[in-house]
């Protein structure tokens, strides 16, 4: 055998496509993991300036479960990837809001907490809000057909108050919805569990931890990983994947192709495709406006881990409409704001990230000056608008960066920079190829733990079962 | 392999899935989804390592065998009776 020829081939170094690569090789498979990037992680990576480390997706890793927890896709993925819990470092969140005008409901990792925040604000839905809990579908139960219902129809059904509904939806559909407006049933029920039931975390390092992790075990199992080895093409033949070439033009063949591009990017890939369903690609993207603070984050007023906030009684997930970012409603986060160990002290700096809507055609339509420009203009707007939620941290700021959706293809190559995505998701992983599959964003799960998930559960189906 | 060597290797796998998990106690004739709330995906994994340790084959519709300890080394004996303890 040369080094050109693969049990399987995985698209993208991201969450999903190292862990996909860990359980095959793990399982003696020859596994090759493709990287277009110079750097892995995808929409979780990291970068480095002005000697500060920054984080580019990770708020929170949601689906915090503590240690010794035996359910729920925390305790699956370390098991599956044999890691012990201590592996991660996670530290459990301070405590979080949802913030409309004049009201504001606190949560955290005890659905307790929002569960006495609703019967204390909205007394009339408290009966509602348990029959939804009871109502939830299980992780394990999703299927295709009633992952595609209307989460706005299902929770008109179980409550009367608008608001409260608009307030639940807020921070689902910002932590992984990639349709507008509405959301599927079964990515509400995934995101409500993995943010209400099980919780927010994140490790005292951020995303590197996880990432470090995950390669260090890849190599020492004997995977290849290529960085900057963009796919040009999905070499086809009839209805079979033969392999891939390379943007360089090396041919790498292989019995098998997981994909992590995306399920519209992935199509495109593949030589024999004309025609491509562009109605599925999302258009959901965002700008992260940083501040570095001179002080941590609380002495600033800032306590709270997570701010999801929304400047009227109806929640706007929409691109925006005629301009660059709609900031009316946004997600804060410090990173510094979680319950670290006593040994591990206060983060370098205090740091708080903003994310607001942006629109991806506009952004990149900008030359570089105004690129320059627009990114501190937005900066300036972003953090106004959240002034209205949050203590006006603006005093303190010593630094700033700003990334946009130009900066979201760039680390993950996904049509108009859409961080969660296609609008509809492939939940069994499979396409019009017979050895073809998909994993990641666009299989269904999201966020770190819901990705690594998806590699895992992509790998055994597909990959791992046909070897038995 | 003895019945005895072959409990102490999946003692050995089982640990390695769950490494955070108190073997010790351990019961032979409980079951492991009672005792370690295994799911399907792990009885898998059990299935999975024995072949890439020992080549031992088991067929999806045996997988049922492998429910407790007490089944499970009972289902291997002849087996793996062959395989010398490395």
């Amino acid at each position: 055998m040369t080094n050109t020829d693969y049990d399987t081939i995985i698209i993208g170094a991201g969450m999903s496509g190292l862990a996909a690569g860990i359980r095959l090789a793990h399982y003696d498979q020859r596994v090759c993991v493709l990287e277009k990037h110079y750097t892995i992680g995808g929409l979780n990576s990291f970068y480095r300036v002005n000697g500060r480390n920054y984080d580019v997706g990770l708020h929170a890793m949601t689906n915090f479960t503590e240690k010794g927890a035996k359910k729920g896709p925390l305790a699956r993925l370390l098991k599956q990837l044999r890691f012990r819990w201590d592996d991660f470092q996670l530290a459990p969140q301070a405590g979080s809001a949802i913030a409309f005008p004049n009201i504001q409901l606190n949560f955290n990792n005890d659905i307790q907490l929002l569960r006495s925040e609703i019967a204390t604000h909205f007394p009339t839905q408290i009966d509602r809000f348990d029959r939804l809990l009871s109502e939830l579908i299980e992780y394990d139960d999703l299927k295709q057909e009633d992952f595609e219902v209307s989460t706005r129809q299902v929770l008109a059904g179980i409550f009367t108050d608008p608001l409260l509904i608009e307030m639940l939806l807020c921070p689902l559909m910002w932590y992984g919805n990639a349709r507008q407006d509405d959301m599927d049933y079964g990515q509400f029920c995934i995101m409500f569990r993995s943010i209400f039931l099980e919780g927010f975390a994140r490790p005292f390092k951020g995303v590197r931890l996880i990432l470090k992790n995950l390669v260090r075990r890849f190599r020492e199992l004997g995977g290849h990983l290529k960085l900057r080895s963009g796919v040009e093409r999905i070499d086809v033949d009839g209805c079979h994947a033969m392999g891939v070439t390379l943007e360089d033009g090396t041919q790498l063949t292989a019995k098998r192709i997981l994909s992590s591009a995306g399920v519209v990017e992935t199509m495109r890939l593949c030589s024999d495709s004309s025609v491509v369903d562009v109605d599925r690609t999302g258009e959901l993207t965002f700008i992260e406006s940083i501040s570095v603070l001179d002080c941590q984050p609380k002495k600033a007023g800032f306590d709270k881990t997570i701010v999801f906030f929304n400047d009227s009684d109806k929640f706007h997930w929409h691109q925006p409409e005629s301009d660059l970012c709609d900031v009316r409603t946004g997600v804060l986060c410090s990173p510094n704001n979680y319950l670290y160990d006593d040994s591990e002290g206060d983060l370098e700096a205090g740091f708080i990230r903003q994310t607001s809507i942006a629109h991806f055609g506009r952004w990149m339509e900008l030359d570089e000056r105004s690129y320059r420009q627009q990114k501190m203009r937005w900066y300036d707007l972003s953090t106004q608008a959240a002034t209205q939620f949050v203590p006006d941290f603006r005093r303190h700021v010593i630094d700033t960066d700003v990334f946009t959706p130009k900066t979201i293809r760039r680390f993950t190559s996904h049509d108009n920079g859409a961080v969660y995505g296609a609008t509809k998701k492939q939940l069994d992983g499979t396409t019009h190829l017979d050895n073809l599959y998909l994993c990641g964003t666009d299989q269904g799960f999201v966020g770190i733990v819901g990705a690594i998930v998806s590699g895992i559960s992509m790998a055994n189906q597909h990959c791992l079962r046909s070897d038995l | 392999m003895t019945p005895a060597e072959i409990r102490d290797e999946i003692l050995d796998i089982l640990s390695e899935i769950a490494p955070d998990e108190d073997l010790s106690d351990l019961e032979d004739a409980k079951s492991f989804r009672e005792q370690m709330e295994l799911d399907s995906m792990d009885f898998l994994d059990i299935v999975m390592e024995l072949r890439k340790r020992h080549r031992v084959q088991i067929p999806e519709d045996e997988y049922t065998n492998l429910a407790s300890m007490a089944s499970t080394v009972s289902y291997l004996e002849p087996k793996m009776k062959d395989i010398i303890k490395a």
